[in-house]
């Protein structure tokens, strides 16, 4: 019985690493609109893909809340949930 | 045919597709085909994002011409701060992508067949279709400007050959001449930008000729970043900008290009430089595909950006009615991502997920002070809203600094989009 949940278990991961992989979640993909993804790309604006998730999380929620002035990071973090805020940031850091 | 075999031969088809040329590609694809006609930020984006979605779907891009002249930054090139070059952006990269580039223009589209008839007769079918073809101008719409007037009142409203007669007729003026911009009014492209333009030819008319006046004729009462944008003339171009309301005659009711004069229910007015921003309209191929409504813009499903007229066809960027979603290049971009990832799941037998969007848009009111608007959205009773609470203007009582660092980072966005969408 163990060993069927812990196969079970091990399932449910790689089917949840699989969803993480795959399309990007709401939002998500607008990110990119001022976050570079092309390397060939200079910014003073960061990268988020494969930036730590708690990181991405942290700021989201800082910018929302105003612990963490931004310039439009601010206003445009106040239009997600945690939720979405937690599903954006697992996305990225799973991205190369 | 074993599995393998085919899938082989599937491989073989999207790796050879841009190399053979379109008649090839199209009798050996065997994945999806989706046709997107227009290559600007929009329709780029979306190619792209659909090859990225699913790289079975066969990509067809219709796009007349060979570089892309974007309008984003086109105002600094008027007032010479900037070379028309670096707007200006080619296909390469789209088509390594294994996207089917067809350097023509789309004359017709047959929906219930699922046809577009290009320029030379030939004809492309699809599974979906992705129609983001931007504005085109209401010749007539107001009484004597026709395009020939635009020769002589530049619109400067698509960038190229009209951003470069604007900024050769104020590099000519003499100091002390009277400019005159007349703005639209809404729906139009890009809702900041006859004030952002208003700001810098004011920035070089204070440093360049002092001596001119530039006055801002508005069909409208209100516009986009308003406070802000008069709060920066106020401190920056006292005198020398002045902004007409509708209320106060502001309207333009007509023009006459020989003498470069427009006409307000109040008076009339003679430039010496005169930018008429006139009425707009979804782009041509929008209307002869039966997508447009009587506003002459083309209402959308807001999960999916499929036409509400025209089913299996999705219409993107400037031409969509997006709600509360301005049209600009961020909002275009945003969009054909979405889309791609709707059209994808529609072609693959999936279900398109709701999405959440966003919007960015900064402004220059001097080179060195920039403002931004953002918006964050979703679908909400059939339409593309604000989420409450989120978005807005930049503060009005931020320091120079914050001015400064919106200026940088509207740069930053010019080169993060344009590397994305053509990078």
């Amino acid at each position: 019985m163990r060993r069927v949940v812990a196969a079970a278990i091990g399932l449910a991961s790689i089917a949840a690493a699989a969803v993480v992989a795959a399309e990007p979640p709401a939002g998500a993909a607008a990110c990119s609109g001022c976050h570079p993804g092309s390397p060939r790309v200079t910014s003073p604006v960061v990268r988020l893909a494969g930036r730590d998730r708690d990181q991405i999380i942290k700021a989201m929620q800082d910018f929302r809340s105003g612990a963490r002035a931004g310039t439009v990071m601010d206003r445009i973090a106040k239009g997600f949930t945690d939720a979405e805020i937690q599903a954006i940031a697992a996305w990225y850091a799973s991205q190369k | 045919m074993t599995t393998t075999r085919r899938q082989f031969l599937k491989l073989g088809a999207a790796a050879t597709a841009s190399v053979l040329g379109p008649r090839r590609a199209r009798a050996q694809a065997s994945g999806p085909r989706v046709v997107v006609v227009g290559g600007g930020f929009a329709g780029a984006s979306c190619a792209r994002a659909l090859r990225q979605a699913d790289p079975k779907i066969a990509v067809t891009l219709v796009e007349p011409n060979a570089t892309f002249t974007a309008c984003p930054f086109s105002n600094s090139v008027i007032v010479g701060m900037r070379e028309l070059s670096a707007q200006q952006f080619t296909y390469e990269r789209v088509a390594a992508d294994g996207i089917t580039i067809a350097r023509t223009t789309a004359t017709a589209i047959d929906a219930p067949a699922k046809s577009v008839t290009l320029a030379d007769g030939a004809k492309l079918t699809y599974d979906r279709l992705v129609l983001a073809p931007g504005i085109d101008i209401r010749w007539g719409a107001l009484p004597g400007y026709d395009e020939a007037a635009s020769a002589q009142m530049p619109h400067a409203w698509r960038a190229g050959d009209q951003t470069l007669l604007l900024r050769r007729q104020l590099e000519t003026m003499d100091d002390g001449g009277l400019v005159v911009i007349a703005a639209p009014a809404n729906p139009f492209r890009c809702p900041p930008g006859p004030y952002e333009r208003a700001s810098l030819i004011a920035h070089f008319l204070k440093t360049k000729k002092p001596k001119s006046k530039l006055l801002v004729l508005d069909a409208k009462d209100a516009f986009s970043k308003q406070r802000l944008f008069q709060a920066a003339w106020a401190e920056l171009y006292p005198g020398l900008l002045e902004w007409v309301p509708l209320s106060k005659g502001g309207n333009v009711t007509s023009v006459e290009p020989a003498t470069r004069t427009l006409v307000t229910d109040f008076g009339k007015h003679q430039a010496k430089v005169a930018n008429v921003i006139p009425p707009q309209k979804a782009g041509r191929i929008a209307e002869a595909a039966g997508v447009t409504d009587r506003s002459g813009w083309c209402p959308i499903d807001p999960v999916t950006f499929e036409s509400k007229l025209q089913p299996g066809i999705h219409v993107i960027g400037d031409a969509a009615i997006a709600g509360a979603m301005p049209k600009s290049a961020f909002a275009a971009n945003s969009q054909a991502k979405v889309c791609a990832a709707a059209v994808a799941a529609l072609v693959g037998g999936g279900t398109p997920s709701n999405p959440k969007l966003i919007n960015t848009c900064y402004s220059l009111v001097a080179p060195d002070y920039g403002i931004s608007v953002a918006g964050v959205y979703q679908p909400t009773n059939g339409q593309l809203a604000d989420v409450p609470g989120a978005g807005g203007v930049s503060p009005s009582d931020a320091p120079r600094e914050a001015r400064k660092a919106e200026a940088v980072l509207a740069e930053a966005w010019f080169r993060t989009i344009t590397g994305e969408v053509f990078g």
